[in-house]
């Protein structure tokens, strides 16, 4: 078993694993946003322990770890505006869900089956999580196209992985945004696995990043457990985006740390010492090394975070197990605008608790 | 009232309701500088622009994925498959996607597209183009399913599907584009889902079928004329929503039933109508419900097509053993 394929062409980084920049390297977010992008790294950390220990009490069901992912995942959707922007998600990008309005008791309810999980409120510029891999990239093309076409100068962001790169509707979606000049920002998050498949078993390439040429436009790979590289890219992206220049492809080179899922089992596939070297390229650890070094961060205030996004969590907890369970008219809720007979008549069986089973 | 041909009556419902409504936005193969394969939106690139009758790369996935989210964004997008034989490449994002997205997000996403496509045999295409595959989608929840027969129905009901904010797939009559042409009302004309037509009254058997089956139903039922054999004649028109209460009746009235589709037998959405009449209707029933379908085989290559391809004569023959029992 190998790291992640390092091609050729080195993933460009900002921040070392030591925590330190390049000097002369000036952070484009200040210290309020440098603060509220640690905050939502750490929370995802936070929601990923107490979540993975909910799941083995039977608490939670099957979900995916973002661990590892942190910075690729903050770094890129603190490129938009919330009010004006929008995500179409994958799977693996809670914090990018949160930084659009999303919440941490909507997130458990998702995991815990119940469909309010999947209803965004309105005026949260989020598509629902997308579970059948790939579909979501040309609906994000398509957004953002008719967002264009009605005048709006808002940038849509799409997340896939390394496996979603070999699916037909990304190389679709890809160059319909092309032909379109589609403002949109493709970010494959390059993690190195697709549940046990490795990145040598997608792709013959040495990056992700190289497609965008055939696509006609740029692509950039960036060191994904680097918060300033991923963010300083994706700006760029959604600059361009929003000037009416069209897509750009993202390739975000993290490493998954976790699982797949839940479900997964990696000591089945992942050397124990590779797992080990990875660990020391924790892009959250990287960040607190620099926000400690910028002084926006030392032991009290990190403890007094730590409490703050466990209450926090908790709080999530609290209120998704107290959320009222799903009832069986919601098997028929929102399913059609004007619901057929026979579809209305097998409600009213359903809600009666009626048996039978012609209809 | 204007004669037309469906090709006609489906174009100027189009531009009609793209006049009243600016959110619509038609995309497709072909569909803008030609008018499409078919000329189904000639003129409609010239009069609403290239901004709203889009030329899209040859990629049914993101012909129907980019229409997921044009409606997100606000828009009503009408997307055309150039065949529903090429349908199953974008399956996925009907069934998986389009059907589904106003379920999964709770209501927030409806999406109000309707995607046409052409669909059933007879003009002799080349191969994979002309398959009958409505039962599939018949079988997607979320999505309504629509095929006319007549050019006063479809702009009837394509009228009604595009303000309809539920999906419709809107299945257009290959062989029957321009085969008659019909009295369509001029100006506002809307014909509601999951209303079977009275094609033709009947006493002896019903005959039941949908798009240009129909034609053939009704060429049959002159034949049987001949032999002293009155059949009633229903068109579905909407296999989803169902009218289950007009198929009862229209079966109630003679006592028998026999459904012809272009589709494969087995698993066909006649198998649907059948086990719907059986229900509704079962004590009226003098004989069991027949089905005239294509075979159980690949759609074949063009000089054999019509021996697939239910013809009257098979239908004939299906009323005739039909008439015969019980």
């Amino acid at each position: 078993m190998s790291l992640v394929e390092a091609g050729p062409e080195q993933p460009h980084t900002i921040l070392a694993p030591d925590g330190t920049v390049p000097t002369g390297y000036e952070s484009p977010l200040d210290d309020a946003a440098l603060l509220y992008a640690y905050r939502l790294m750490k929370l995802t950390r936070v929601f990923d322990t107490r979540a993975f220990n909910l799941q083995r009490q039977g608490r939670l069901g099957t979900f995916s770890q973002v661990t590892g992912q942190e910075a690729s995942v903050v770094g890129s959707a603190l490129a938009l505006e919330p009010a004006r922007d929008w995500v179409v998600p994958q799977y693996r990008e809670l914090p990018a869900m949160l930084h659009m309005g999303y919440t941490l008791t909507r997130a458990l309810l998702y995991f815990r089956g119940n469909p309010a999980g999947n209803a965004m409120p309105e005026r949260v510029n989020l598509m629902p999580i997308q579970i059948s891999l790939g579909t979501q990239v040309p609906h994000a093309v398509g957004l953002a196209w008719g967002l264009a076409h009605q005048g709006s100068d808002a940038v849509v962001m799409t997340y896939f992985g390394d496996g979603t790169s070999s699916e037909g509707d990304i190389h679709e979606a890809m160059n319909l945004a092309g032909v379109r000049r589609a403002p949109v920002v493709f970010v494959l998050q390059n993690n190195g696995w697709a549940i046990s498949t490795p990145v040598s078993s997608q792709t013959a390439a040495s990056t992700f990043a190289s497609r965008a040429a055939g696509y006609g436009f740029p692509g950039e790979l960036v060191d994904g457990n680097d918060f300033f590289a991923v963010h300083e890219a994706c700006a760029r992206a959604v600059a361009r985006a929003r000037e009416g220049a069209g897509p750009t492809l993202i390739e975000s080179r993290a490493y998954r740390l976790g699982a797949h899922n839940t479900a997964d089992d990696p000591t089945r596939y992942v050397d124990e010492t590779v797992e080990a070297e990875r660990w020391k390229l924790d892009p959250l650890l990287r960040m607190q090394r620099y926000m400690v070094a910028r002084g926006l961060l030392d032991e009290n205030t990190e403890a007094a975070l730590d409490a703050e996004l466990t209450a926090e969590m908790e709080a999530a907890v609290v209120e998704a197990e107290a959320y009222p369970p799903p009832h069986v008219g919601q098997i028929f809720d929102h399913v059609y605008a004007s619901e057929p007979p026979r579809v209305a008549r097998q409600r009213r069986a359903a809600e009666a608790g009626a048996g039978g089973g012609d209809d | 009232m204007t004669e037309m041909n469906i090709v006609e009556a489906i174009n100027s419902t189009l531009a009609a309701e793209m006049e009243r409504e600016e959110r619509i936005i038609l995309l497709g193969q072909d569909i803008g500088r030609v008018g499409g394969v078919f000329r189904v939106t000639e003129g409609l690139f010239e009069r609403f622009g290239a901004a709203r009758v889009v030329d899209m790369p040859l990629a049914e996935g993101a012909i129907i994925g980019s229409s997921v989210g044009l409606a997100v964004s606000g828009l009503i997008p009408i997307p055309e498959l150039q065949f529903l034989g090429f349908g199953s490449q974008a399956f996925h994002q009907i069934e998986g996607q389009v059907a589904r997205m106003r379920f999964r997000s709770q209501g927030r996403y409806a999406m109000p597209m309707v995607i046409r496509a052409p669909f059933g045999g007879g003009v002799r295409t080349p191969e994979m183009h002309s398959d009958a595959h409505e039962a599939r989608y018949a079988h997607v929840p979320g999505l309504k399913v629509v095929a006319p027969a007549t050019a006063a129905d479809a702009k009837g009901l394509l009228t009604t599907a595009i303000r309809d904010e539920d999906p419709v797939l809107f299945l257009e009559p290959l062989g029957g584009y321009r085969l008659q042409r019909d009295d369509v009302p001029e100006g506002e004309h809307t014909v509601p889902f999951g209303q079977v037509r009275r094609v033709r009254e009947g006493s002896d058997i019903t005959l039941i079928a949908w798009s240009t089956a129909v034609r053939v139903a009704l060429h049959a039922a002159d034949l049987a004329a001949e032999e002293g054999i009155s059949c009633a004649v229903i068109d579905v028109r909407t296999l989803v929503p169902l009218d289950e209460v007009g198929l009862a009746e229209a079966v109630g009235r003679t006592g028998r039933a026999l459904i012809v589709h272009e589709a494969p037998y087995s698993g066909g959405f006649g198998a649907e109508v059948a086990a719907t009449v059986q229900q509704e209707a079962f004590w009226t029933l003098q004989a069991p419900i027949r089905r005239v379908t294509a075979y159980d085989t690949p759609y074949p290559i063009a000089s054999i097509e019509q021996l697939y391809i239910p013809s009257a004569e098979r239908v004939l023959e299906g009323i005739r053993l039909g008439i015969g029992e019980a």
